[in-house]
């Protein structure tokens, strides 16, 4: 009789535990957090799309899904950052599911807003695309959201975003080749895809520009979040000389240690990562995608649920250069960047 | 290729070859012990999670690294009991029963992470500690002996658990519960006492495989471990159960992850070659387990509940 029971608790056992499991993993479905950053230091919400003085009288419901966590410093914060700045302002319900790196569980509670009736669902990460191209016509009246991509698949309910992020890589690239005495740059990219490609090939087309002879070879480590492994990239770069480094993906966390242990100069995109090197970041490319989230609301208040795709700029203010004041940039240095940024931004400087 | 045979360069591959071997080493060797007795751990890399939470959060409210170290140890310990609970005392299904572990490791880490810590920040890594007048050698100074102490400890640990495994009464008894717990048993020696000796004790390396990947890169994410406590268990395969075997394909690994890093940032490796590159150590790792590890067989209990006739 025990031991009957003992089979039958070992076999509970592990089920209960599975089932208390799933309860705590696969990312976390809550109200958006409170921002993290001080409003000094967030990014401008610079719109171009009219916008309503007072909140609008009815709520829009926005869910977000998103593949890393919401204080990742990188891809996932900026949009919650965006999306908690223009809470008040559009009267937003905000409900965010991060963590949502397994594109199945993602397809799942893209799915469940849809159905719950959130008037936006933004599914924020390339890799949902052909989850929303399935999903978006069996909710046609929800406005979907995707990106980084450049294709609404020809839907009259999902709007796309992209961001030019090689804009803001061909600056610093420039700003790193202009500090560097030994000519050799670290460059750090998770696979060979999307924003974090254009970024790394920004970047070395930008330090090349100031010095062709320049050393910017790429490092893609294969993932997005192996910490150790961007940790070892950055150090394989300082023993090769590397007197500046950046990275593209949430995992550059590592990286950035090592450029904080080394001393060294350090380049940040997608959001402000000073905190974790307040000595060591140059400067950093941000983000800013208020402004089309405002676009977006505001096409959705006026019926248009989707049909436009959006593109970051630095001349649209959807990307920004953020300095770092605690890094002591020489003026001549700065001067040059300022022009390469309004050049730019105006389109007189054009990119390769 | 001639940049790659500098000096710098390759001190540096090798030294960071043998600082990413090192939690897979600990992992790995806390492993062997358990299979050893019979009882094979799936869980190690939600552990390593748990431990690797635990060292950050210690670490960031108190400075103190020895005491960050402890803290992920001790959530290793921890976890051991838990994990010896139902694999020995509930004989649950092994391989599910870890599973499971290692989903309460992956999903508990994250949840503490964003309710304890929210805003990820920095916090000190491990120093590397010079050994005195070894660490002058020209070259192999550089490479072996300016490591931290964690990566010290992981390899000191492999010829002293090959002497418990191979020179002492315990040792003995583990490996006779792993062959044949039925023989053990009638000789007098407790299954269940040594098999929990063994699942504890692995899980605390597994600890300190946790606190040690953190203390490599001095930050916490969600799912940090990509994955490592799997490989760990797919190098005690490799290493034929032995620690210095163990030792060799940790080794392998790591020193295979930054060569191809490293030829990455010199250019040796093309960039439309990147991705495939990304997969060598894997791929070097899963071909020489083809060929080393079948000559070798597994404990023959491993992975099986003992329970008493009669």
């Amino acid at each position: 009789m025990h031991r009957h029971l003992d089979r039958k608790f070992s076999l509970i056992l592990p089920a209960v535990l599975v089932a208390l499991v799933a309860a705590s993993c696969g990312g976390s479905s809550t109200p958006a957090p409170a921002s993290s950053e001080p409003s000094a230091s967030a990014p401008a919400a610079a719109s171009s799309a009219p916008s309503p003085s007072a909140p609008a009288a009815t709520t829009l419901k926005v869910a977000l899904i998103a593949p890393s966590a919401v204080n990742d410093l990188a891809f996932t914060q900026s949009m919650v950052e965006a999306l908690n700045s223009l809470k008040t302002k559009f009267n937003l319900e905000i409900a965010v599911s991060d963590n949502q790196f397994v594109v199945a569980t993602a397809a799942n509670v893209i799915r469940n807003y849809a159905s719950q009736g959130y008037n936006l669902v933004i599914a924020h990460g390339s890799q949902y695309g052909s989850t929303i191209q399935q999903l978006a016509p069996q909710f046609p009246n929800v406005s979907f959201a995707w990106g980084t991509a450049g294709s609404t698949f020809n839907l009259p309910n999902v709007f796309a975003y992209q961001a030019n992020s090689n804009e803001g890589g061909y600056v610093q690239g420039a700003m790193a080749a202009l500090l560097s005495k030994s000519k050799v740059l670290g460059v750090i990219g998770p696979i060979a895809v999307g924003d974090a490609k254009l970024y790394v090939d920004g970047f070395c087309a930008g330090a090349k520009s100031v010095e062709a002879s320049i050393s910017c070879i790429p490092v893609y480590t294969g993932s997005f979040s192996d910490v150790s492994l961007m940790a070892t990239a950055a150090k394989t770069f300082v023993a090769n000389k590397a007197d500046a480094l950046t990275g593209s993906a949430q995992a550059v966390v590592g990286a950035i240690g090592v450029a904080r242990s080394s001393n060294l100069p350090w380049f940040g995109t997608q959001w402000t990562q000073v905190s974790l090197a307040p000595q060591n970041v140059v400067s950093s490319q941000i983000y800013n995608w208020a402004p089309t989230l405002e676009q977006i609301i505001t096409e959705i208040r006026g019926g248009k649920l989707g049909g436009a795709v959006y593109t970051l700029t630095l001349g649209n203010g959807g990307l920004q250069i953020q300095f770092n004041p605690d890094f002591k940039l020489a003026a001549d240095v700065k001067a040059k960047v300022d022009t390469l940024i309004k050049g730019i931004s105006d389109g007189t400087i054009k990119l390769p | 290729m001639n940049q790659f045979f500098t000096l710098d360069v390759l001190t540096v591959t090798v030294a960071s070859g043998i600082a990413l071997a090192t939690p897979f080493l600990l992992a790995a060797l806390g492993e062997t012990i358990g299979q050893r007795s019979g009882v094979i751990n799936l869980g190690v890399d939600g552990i390593m999670l748990l431990a690797a939470f635990a060292t950050y959060y210690i670490a960031l409210q108190t400075g103190n690294l020895l005491l960050a170290i402890l803290a992920g140890a001790g959530t290793g310990t921890i976890m051991g009991i838990i994990t010896a609970l139902v694999s020995v005392t509930l004989k649950a299904e092994q391989g599910i029963s870890g599973i499971g572990i290692y989903l309460f490791g992956l999903g508990f880490s994250a949840l503490l992470f964003q309710k304890l810590v929210g805003t990820p920040l920095p916090i000190a890594t491990l120093p590397p500690v010079g050994i005195p007048l070894l660490d002058e050698i020209p070259v192999v100074g550089g490479m072996f002996f300016k490591q931290s102490m964690l990566v010290y400890l992981a390899f000191l640990l492999v010829p002293v658990v090959a002497f418990v495994l191979n020179r002492t009464t315990y040792g003995l008894k583990i490996k006779a519960v792993g062959e044949n717990p039925a023989a053990a048993d009638s000789l007098g020696v407790s299954v269940a006492r040594i098999r929990w000796s063994t699942v504890i004790l692995g899980c605390t390396f597994a600890g300190l495989a946790g606190a040690s990947l953190l203390l490599y890169g001095g930050i916490f994410q969600v799912n940090l471990t990509q994955s490592e406590g799997f490989i760990a268990v797919a190098l005690v395969y490799f290493g034929a159960w032995r620690p210095v075997g163990v030792m060799g394909g940790s080794l392998l690994y790591g020193l295979v992850g930054v060569v191809i890093l490293t030829w990455k940032s010199l250019g040796i490796i093309p960039l439309s070659a990147s991705d495939l590159a990304a997969t060598a150590p894997a791929v070097i790792t899963v071909l020489a387990l083809l060929f080393i590890a079948r000559r070798f067989r597994q404990p023959a209990a491993l992975g099986r509940p003992y329970e008493r006739e009669g």
